[in-house]
């Protein structure tokens, strides 16, 4: 339609306007390739299309014939959230020159940060810095906002954004971040190339109502290794925000990854977030995922083993407290013959907090040989906490398949609690002790002393509230 | 100028039920005690009333601590005043290392601010590490022990052992032994024995609470008081612990017109384990 094209008038931006004129406002400032502005829009039709979905009551989810579609939302009520509250983010070169002071929370991340080799800062959805160390540059490592990837290496974002691993018509917020995303990066290394120290993402939300639609696309080809740690922030205590992302990592064969996220957002901020990994031949995903703040918080991650020997491995520290609702639904899906997955994610609930962990193994007819397992535990130190632990096993294959899988819900331990004060610890340091040697099995299982260190903070920030 | 632990007239019960029924007893630091019970006596019912397990009930009487009232101190304040009980069942705990839980520990009974650790500066790794391997040395305990989690996977020998540990560096001026004995073989028992033979001196003043006299072959206490139906019916030197060796529980129990034996409830794992 060249005539739309031609029409560029001033764009107020306005909260809530998620139109589809302001799609086409985004794309138009930031001189987007035809084939991203098709792919908004084509998104928008499908987040036009879809309502907000709604949490059924029992009968209604009982008599619903779409299963799948209703479980997601069955556990989490989205009533009290206002879309049209939020603003919409456009970027142009102007704006994203624009300095605005970083909030403490982030600056003080930044000063913690020492030598390492790449970071990306992020605030209210406008990248305000990028940094590769020039060794990797050297040896083709890319990473950058996805804005500048869209023009520097579109033949890597066209093929993989929003294509294969993270579709945009599986709910309303990922349609949502389809037509309207917003910054984010592209991290590429290109065939055998080791990272071995993290590189480092941060991502901030500080102004009122501002919304972050940040875009993850990581690309390990085949036989590289790398580590990113993304932490998700909140400028202050009580100014409400909305973050809609999605994370798409490809391991090519070989390939090892690890990605870490850390999710601090303040308690009122709304987090949804679809994350799904492409997992090839002899090649290795690890999640971290720790989620710890938010109001409402709707993760769906998922490891897709689409060639021999592939593993994923999903480790999780959840800590809820105040009236927080994490929600939480993992994937580990077994297509290919001799793949082998692993999940623990352990929880810890206080106060009226309450978690949702949903967990399905899937092994495909094609899964042959799958050794999977799947472990959630959870410990509330409250009486009016709630936690519910769903694991789930869908077996479409016979041969050689191991999948294993568990949960625990249960009060703090009142024997541990005297025990520990007997020895003269008070009350509170105590739980404390508990709830470290509670995620401790997680922690050892993480093998970067850096990335310990960085979630052994945020637990005891969140021990200390 | 020596801390004595007084106990008056006591009367504690679980879930409504009677078990200590008006217990006198003192413990001086310097002295070893042993407290000696059939089963049901009411013997862990008094160590875990002592140390203010809120399970249990202390409906009347008194304990003090160097003249001070602990009945309504938490179970860390009185350890901090100096008292510390060796359980009959250590709780594991998961996760956290006995060096970690340990310094924590020290530092929190040492600190001066009387409101447990939640502000305590944890003292100098250097200075802890130096301790805890000469303490450890000293009982004789493989230094593994350290890095493992407190009680987790311990065999029952490797339980009391590291309760003889914890009350090594904790340093009380009165420590309560519950069935330190109990579960184990007698070399268990000697190892046991002479390790808190070890620590005792003018500084620490020791409650033994046992069924069997056998612990007393390596811990010789001074006084021994004999528990029946929550009371202490008789006190004297080592000839009780002789009789008893000798002739059981049964000609006390007659000659205090005691023939029912009084069954002390279990104190249940109230709630399902997470350490599946």
């Amino acid at each position: 339609m060249p005539s739309e094209l031609n029409h560029n008038p001033p764009y107020e931006v306005q909260a809530g306007d998620f139109s589809r004129e302001f799609v086409e406002h985004i794309s138009k400032t930031q001189d987007e390739p035809h084939w991203m502005r098709y792919r908004r829009l084509a998104a928008y039709d499908v987040y036009d299309r879809l309502p907000i979905p709604k949490t059924p009551n029992e009968d209604t989810w009982k008599r619903t014939t779409d299963m799948h579609v209703q479980d997601y939302w069955r556990r989490t009520d989205l009533r009290p959230f206002k879309l049209h509250r939020y603003h919409p983010i456009s970027l142009s070169p102007s704006e994203s020159a624009e300095h605005a002071p970083l909030p403490d929370a982030l600056a003080n991340r930044l000063a913690s940060l020492n030598g390492e080799p790449g970071q990306i800062v992020q605030q209210d959805g406008i990248v305000r810095n990028v940094a590769l160390a020039e060794d990797l540059e050297r040896k083709g490592v890319y990473f950058a906002d996805m804005n500048t990837a869209l023009k520097e290496r579109p033949e890597l974002v066209e093929p993989h954004f929003m294509t294969k691993a993270v579709p945009v018509d599986w709910n309303k917020f990922d349609a949502l971040h389809g037509a309207f995303w917003q910054g984010g990066y592209l991290l590429h290394i290109p065939r055998g190339v080791v990272l071995e120290v993290p590189l480092r993402v941060f991502v901030a939300l500080s102004e009122a109502g501002r919304t972050d639609l940040s875009h993850t696309l990581i690309i390990a080809d085949e036989g590289s290794q790398v580590t990113v740690l993304e932490e998700h922030l909140s400028g202050d205590t009580d100014t409400p925000g909305l973050h809609c992302g999605a994370v798409e990592i490809f391991v090519a064969d070989n390939a090892h990854v690890n990605y870490v996220g850390v999710q601090r957002w303040n308690l009122r901020t709304w987090n949804f977030s679809t994350q799904r990994a492409i997992i090839g031949r002899d090649a290795q995903l690890r999640w971290v995922s720790s989620a710890l703040g938010s109001r409402v918080s709707k993760l769906n991650q998922l490891s897709v083993l689409e060639k021999p020997g592939g593993h994923s491995e999903m480790l999780g520290l959840t800590f809820t407290h105040a009236r927080q609702h994490l929600d939480i639904h993992t994937y580990q899906d077994h297509q290919a013959p001799h793949t082998t997955s692993d999940l623990l994610y352990r929880t810890v609930l206080k106060d009226r907090s309450r978690s949702v962990w949903a967990g399905m193994i899937h092994v495909h007819p094609g899964g042959q040989h799958t050794d999977a397992y799947q472990k959630n535990d959870n410990l509330m130190l409250s009486d009016h906490a709630r936690a519910d632990p769903l694991p789930g096993l869908e077996i479409l294959a016979s041969e050689g398949i191991r999948c294993t899988h568990g949960a625990t819900a249960g009060p703090i331990d009142k024997d541990q609690v005297f025990y520990l004060m007997s020895r003269g610890l008070s009350h509170d340091a105590a739980e404390r002790l508990i709830v470290d040697g509670f995620f401790e099995p997680v922690m050892q299982r993480i093998s970067l002393e850096s990335v310990r260190t960085q979630l052994q903070q945020s637990i005891d920030h969140k021990l200390a509230m | 100028m020596s801390t004595e632990l007084v106990i008056k007239d006591l009367h504690v019960s679980v879930e409504d039920q009677p078990i200590i029924k008006g217990l006198n007893l003192s413990v001086k630091q310097g002295e070893v005690h042993a407290l000696m019970g059939p089963n049901g006596s009411g013997k862990s019912t008094l160590a875990n009333a002592l140390m203010g397990n809120p399970f249990y009930t202390i409906d009347s009487g008194e304990i003090t601590i160097g003249g001070v009232d602990i009945l309504e101190l938490e179970p860390n304040e009185r350890a901090k005043l100096g008292l510390f009980l060796a359980f009959q069942y250590p709780t594991a705990i998961p996760g956290v290392s006995m060096a970690n839980f340990l310094r924590m520990a020290v530092s929190a009974v040492r600190s001066e601010d009387s409101n447990g650790s939640d502000t305590t500066e944890l003292i100098p790794m250097r200075e802890f590490r130096r301790e805890l391997r000469a303490k450890m040395k000293q009982l004789g305990v493989d230094e593994s022990f350290a890095r493992r989690y407190l009680n987790d996977g311990f065999s029952g020998g490797e339980k009391k052992r590291a309760e003889v540990l914890q009350l090594a560096m904790l340093e009380p001026k009165i420590a309560i032994l519950d069935e330190t004995d109990s579960g184990l073989d007698i070399d268990a028992v000697r190892i046991v024995g002479e390790s808190v033979n070890q620590l005792i001196g003018p500084n620490l003043g020791v409650l033994i609470i046992t069924h069997y006299p056998r612990l007393l072959n390596y811990i010789r206490p001074q006084f021994i008081h004999i528990l029946l139906d929550g009371r202490v019916v008789e006190s004297g030197g080592w000839e009780l612990a002789e009789l008893l060796e000798e002739k059981g529980y049964d000609p006390i129990r007659e000659a205090h017109g005691l023939t029912e034996v009084v069954v002390e409830p279990e104190v249940e794992e109230a709630l399902p384990s997470l350490r599946a």
